[in-house]
């Protein structure tokens, strides 16, 4: 396989392959990821040394010099599939419906050629007339073996058959990825899969073999997915042109990603990257708290340490530093625009409460209620934070929010517990459904409390339009924050303790 | 400068004798790291095989490896060189002592302020060092940022500067590994001067290569179960994720009582082994023993 469009690998770096890295440079910093020029420069010498044709190497060697932090690897292995995917005639779609069939030996090639081993084998019957039927049965075939050539053949074959792709269309491929699964069935394929393997044990199968075979068929077929992705990908380049593609492939980095707006394979890759991220917030704390700062005079050790001096007290000595862990209240509207938000800071300061010395937690829509109950004795917090979605009682008369109620019953209920020593987090966007504000208790709080502080999911242009009164609020917190996406919130969580 | 490996598949070949199984990205990164003469920066959860790699590639190319354990409040005298003053003070004693030998002051200090008295550190060791060396600097993220500072002249300029002694290059620019578990962001700096390695879970496949090579004994059947388990667990939103060394610990387990075919039962009494919080021994046990609700509805 190679890189450039026609013609064997150069033997030293071309003139296009020079540009095509320019440009990739140039849509990597787009989609965010920070290369200085000297990276930039060691990719260049870098990709010397690799050769060309080896397209993973290449892959790795651009990686190594380039993308110094693990949580761009998926932008910039987007960006890298779309400016260095196989090209070629076949791939066009004007010429599909003609050509599909026909050109059934080029793409058999292009299968060996880039095939991890060996080709498609016995598929190599390709799209020549297959029915409906040969296809199922070779789908069957390549899941059950898990056989790559095999499934990269079935993917040529069903995008090409179904994904109905029409040129010149500016869409990023998810509806023709959507086409093409619809019609293969997966579903029903995995249920024969496990019958399948059912036949084989010859008898009961144990949940823990059936758990494991069904694990594998799911990668499989997550495999496919793939594979049909990379293929429609493939097509989109080769009849938009790479910029355009990447243009509307590019995604914000997780750690840009707006908490109100994300989607649901977005959330479960947050979550994921929240464990990473308390430990690291926990270590820094901890730090933070112990350095930098001297404890008061020890007045005994000292005199002790200057008899050596003839009792001059040359040598003060201090106390070592005890700092008060600060204490904190949550206070969080969980409604729904702003729950995803509620859920995350929730998960995020419970998993750090170890640097606190206690923290509760209230949540509310229009009414209000403490879960701190919630999240003690459990260590589970995904578990602790489905229950406050599903026990707590939050709705006081029609479940809109109503940020001065819910203010009032935490007043009313929990304001003498407020002390010097606590901290206040608010979080919501301050829509308040036009009812009053009842923003005289934000400042009641903050007369009692250490200090205030509410973080705003929405973007600051929003802020005070329509129906948010967050500068109401805000004019009595200590601090308004925007917090949209991990980056924002990392940051505030970092200056808490 | 003359290269260490021919080729990324030598690299990874030499690798394997060593049984340590590299993947692709392992092995490209590691010779473009000696084609480059730059350092190495790994990354990834604990229990990877970061050291390792540093370990394994010592051991191939039969270098000598010098490791750098870094803590915090690591500081200059720890990890570059200190003056050993003891030694000074005898020397300036045993002067005094032959007090005709009419020194002056300026033969005395030169003479005390050089290499004899010089005790060296793992990054000046490794400068310095005529045969080849590996220099391993392991887990970089826990000193402070400013001690990191330190590490930046040896990294991009392989030399170290003694304000008494001048600037010491290096004779031969050694492989230069560093590990980071991330607990904190590394400088922009640092990361500049490197080229980064992300070692992950390995996929199943090789895994299950791992188990075969490292566990003695095992069958091959055992190491596909032990690999295809681990995944399923891997899978599931936990804690702490099984590294490959719990891995082999599990498959060693497994071995030593003599189970041939892992059953529910076994697994579930194991896992301990595998999962380090009892919520996730709790959670991994219920995921393993329960049928999956796709399963169900299927068939």
């Amino acid at each position: 396989m190679t890189l450039v469009e026609d013609g064997p690998a150069p033997a030293e770096i071309g003139q296009p392959i020079l540009e095509l890295l320019n440009g990739f440079v140039m849509e990597l910093r787009s989609a965010g990821i920070p290369v200085s020029l000297t990276e930039n420069l060691d990719a260049m010498v870098a990709v010397k040394h690799i050769p060309l044709e080896d397209r993973e190497a290449f892959k790795y060697a651009l990686a190594a010099t380039m993308v110094k932090n693990q949580n761009h690897w998926k932008a910039f292995e987007t960006v890298f599939e779309i400016y260095f995917s196989i090209r070629g005639s076949e791939y066009d779609l004007k010429n599909q419906d003609d050509n599909a069939e026909g050109d059934n030996e080029d793409s058999q090639d292009e299968g060996e050629g880039e095939g991890e081993g060996e080709g498609p084998g016995s598929g190599g019957g390709g799209g020549r007339q297959m029915t409906p039927e040969e296809l199922a049965q070779m789908l069957y075939n390549a899941l059950m073996t898990g056989d790559q050539g095999l499934m990269r053949m079935v993917a040529k074959v069903s995008v090409r058959r179904f994904a109905g792709m029409e040129p010149g269309r500016p869409v990023g491929g998810t509806y023709y990825l959507y086409r093409t699964l619809r019609n293969l069935d997966l579903d029903g394929i995995m249920a024969k899969l496990m019958e399948q393997a059912h036949e084989q044990v010859g008898g009961e199968m144990t949940p823990l073999e059936q758990r494991l075979a069904n694990d594998e068929y799911e990668a499989r077929v997550d495999q496919l997915r793939k594979e049909i992705e990379a293929e429609i990908r493939r097509r989109l380049v080769a009849d938009r042109g790479v910029e355009a593609m990447a243009k509307t492939l590019r995604k914000p980095l997780p750690e840009d990603v707006d908490f109100m707006h994300a989607s649901r394979e977005e959330m479960v890759k947050l979550r994921r990257a929240i464990y990473p991220l308390t430990r690291k917030l926990a270590v820094r704390l901890q730090r933070k708290r112990l350095h930098g700062r001297r404890g008061a005079l020890d007045f005994r050790n000292t005199v002790r340490h200057s008899l050596s001096y003839g009792g001059v007290p040359a040598e003060p000595k201090f106390r070592r530093p005890r700092p008060k862990k600060p204490e904190i209240m949550i206070v969080a509207d969980i409604s729904g625009s702003v729950a995803a938000f509620a859920r995350f800071t929730l998960h995020l300061v419970y998993a750090i409460s170890g640097q606190f010395s206690r923290v509760r937690a209230f949540v509310f829509i229009d009414g209000l209620d403490e879960v701190t109950k919630f999240f003690e004795g459990t260590e589970d917090i995904i578990d602790a934070v489905h229950r406050v979605n599903t026990e707590a009682d939050v709705v006081w008369v029609d479940g809109h929010s109503d940020y001065g109620h819910a203010f009032e019953v935490f007043w009313e209920r929990y304001g003498k517990e407020i002390t010097p020593r606590t901290t206040v987090l608010i979080l919501g966007d301050a829509r308040n459904n036009y009812h009053s504000s009842q923003s005289w208790i934000i400042k009641e709080i903050r007369s009692k409390a250490r200090s205030v502080f509410w973080l705003n999911p929405e973007p600051r242009s929003y802020w005070d339009t329509g129906d948010s009164i967050v500068g109401e609020y805000g004019q009595y917190c200590n601090g308004t924050f925007e917090c949209r996406n991990l980056r924002q919130l990392e940051g505030f969580v970092d200056n808490l303790a | 400068m003359t290269s260490r490996f021919e080729s990324v598949s030598v690299v990874r070949e030499g690798l394997g004798k060593v049984d340590y199984l590299a993947d692709d990205g392992i092995a490209g990164v590691v010779f473009l790291a000696d084609r480059l003469g730059k350092p190495v920066l790994v990354e990834g959860p604990a229990g990877t095989g970061k050291t390792q790699l540093a370990k394994s590639v010592a051991e191939i190319l039969g270098a000598r490896l010098i490791r750098l354990q870094c803590y915090e409040g690591l500081d200059e005298a720890k990890a570059l060189y200190e003056w050993n003053y003891k030694k000074q003070l005898l020397r300036i004693q045993a002067e005094r002592n032959t007090k005709d030998s009419g020194q002056t002051w300026d033969d005395m200090s030169d003479d005390i302020f050089s290499s004899e008295f010089l005790m060296t550190r793992p990054l000046l060791e490794a400068i310095r060092a005529d045969d080849p060396v590996v220099l391993l600097i392991d887990e970089v993220d826990r000193v402070e940022m400013e001690t990191e500072a330190l590490l930046l002249e040896i990294l991009s300029d392989y030399q170290v500067s003694i304000p008494e002694l001048g600037t010491i290059a290096a004779k031969q620019i050694p492989l230069v590994f560093l590990t980071s578990n991330n607990t904190r962001e590394l400088s922009e700096a640092l990361k500049r001067r490197c080229l980064f390695l992300h070692i992950d879970y390995p996929d199943i496949e090789r895994e299950r290569q791992i188990v075969l090579t490292k566990v003695p004994d095992i069958s091959e059947h055992l190491a596909d179960q032990v690999a295809r388990i681990v995944r399923t667990i891997r899978n599931l939103e936990l804690k702490k994720s099984p590294s490959v060394s719990e891995t082999l610990d599990w498959a060693n387990t497994l071995i030593l009582l003599g189970v041939q075919n892992i059953t529910e039962a076994e697994a579930v009494d194991t896992l301990h082994i595998l999962l380090k919080y009892q919520t996730d021994i709790a959670k991994a046990a219920k995921e393993l023993t329960s049928t999956p609700s796709k399963f169900q509805k299927t068939s």
